[in-house]
């Protein structure tokens, strides 16, 4: 049985998207934002596998189709941008300040805790990137000399971590503009959270769009230069 | 024929993006290429918005659950993050609360002040009722 679902090429797919099926119907009864979808899907097609004994590869293999699919769907986030344009050409005083306060905050942030915490400048470096999308930080990292292993796991638990909190705190802040929501999706949550933004409204989902490469650019700008200045 | 030629015009654009990533030594991605590109191209018109909106939609509206093998790979690189788990933690759940607030109250802030701008987004908004994503998980819109 489990040596058929090893070599099989569709059951990573289907099994990741039958989860995810359970998970987005879990949140809708129970509500709470710590039942993130994604969060339940990872966790449970984790549990699975374990269970099933099917290694993480052969798994890949065949829920490949989905990673695949990142790609072609960031490039269609050109299409909500067009849709707002004018919004984003009018905004452009707030969208620049915000995401560059946003990113320069996260790498002070990250530097002041990760002394405090006596990390090591290697862990320091790895999570820099933390909150840009995945193929951008991964080449930080490695540039910088950080751990490209644990900062694809950083930038991946950020993402997840910023959907999950991102509406309580919009609710307990009182962000409620819809620019400021999707702008701080974004630069904190790079695709994962642009992927809740879209859910939130289309303004949102243009404005975080627009923060993944703002944030990225900023990001690869700030990170060479503030580890060779204090690491 | 229709979903033919939207396939077609974005992944082309995808692959276009793959091209410059690899000839280009900047540290863009090949989704972040294409990206711009298509916006450029439906600036200027080479590409109508109806020759990829249905398909570019689909995928926009399922993209979360692309990011399913991404999280299930954390099992793989575990034993490499255990050791570190508790500071790595504590650094991202501290700084991801600080960027989402710092962002959002910034750009606030500076929206109240150029003051029009309140009202434009909701005209913006009324523009195009039509246009929504996240169909069927109304249980996750907030208000």
């Amino acid at each position: 049985m489990t040596e058929t679902l090893i070599t099989s090429q569709y059951f990573g797919f289907v099994i990741s998207i039958f989860l995810y099926l359970i998970a987005v119907q879990i949140k809708a009864k129970l509500k709470l934002p710590v039942f993130n979808p994604l969060l339940l899907t990872c966790i449970m097609v984790i549990g699975l596998l374990l269970i099933l004994n099917i290694p993480y590869t052969d798994y890949k293999e065949s829920a490949d189709l989905l990673s695949y699919l990142l790609t072609p769907a960031t490039v269609c986030l050109a299409i909500p941008m067009y849709r707002q344009l004018k919004l984003l050409r009018q905004n452009l005083p707030a969208i620049l300040s915000s995401v560059l306060i946003g990113s320069m905050g996260s790498i002070v942030t990250i530097l002041i805790m990760g002394k405090l915490l006596q990390l090591e400048s290697q862990h320091i470096i790895t999570l820099l990137p933390k909150s840009i999308t995945t193929a951008i930080g991964m080449g930080v990292s490695e540039e910088a000399g950080g751990i490209v292993t644990l900062t694809v796991i950083s930038i991946v638990i950020t993402g997840i971590f910023g959907t999950i909190i991102a509406e309580p705190l919009f609710k307990l802040l009182k962000i409620s503009h819809p620019i400021a929501r999707g702008l701080a999706l974004g630069t904190a949550s790079h695709a994962i959270g642009t992927a809740k933004a879209l859910e939130f409204g289309e303004i949102e989902g243009a404005m975080s769009s627009l923060s993944i490469v703002l944030a990225g650019v900023i990001t690869v700008c700030a990170v060479p230069v503030v580890s060779s200045l204090f690491l | 024929m229709k979903f033919v030629k939207e396939v077609l015009l974005i992944m082309t654009f995808t692959f276009i993006g793959e091209l410059l990533h690899a000839f280009l030594p900047l540290p863009v991605p090949a989704g972040v290429y294409g990206l711009l590109l298509l916006l450029l191209a439906l600036m200027s018109g080479v590409v109508k918005l109806a020759d990829v909106e249905t398909s570019g939609n689909f995928l926009l509206d399922v993209m979360t659950m692309m990011f399913i093998p991404a999280g299930v790979a954390i099992m793989d690189s575990f034993s490499v993050l255990q050791p570190v788990i508790g500071p790595y933690l504590a650094v991202i759940l501290v700084s991801t609360v600080l960027v989402l607030a710092l962002t959002g109250l910034c750009a606030q802030k500076v929206l109240s002040f150029t003051e029009t701008s309140e009202s434009k987004a909701a005209e913006a908004a009324e523009e195009m009722p039509e246009f929504t994503t996240g169909i069927g998980r109304e249980g996750e819109k907030s208000e």
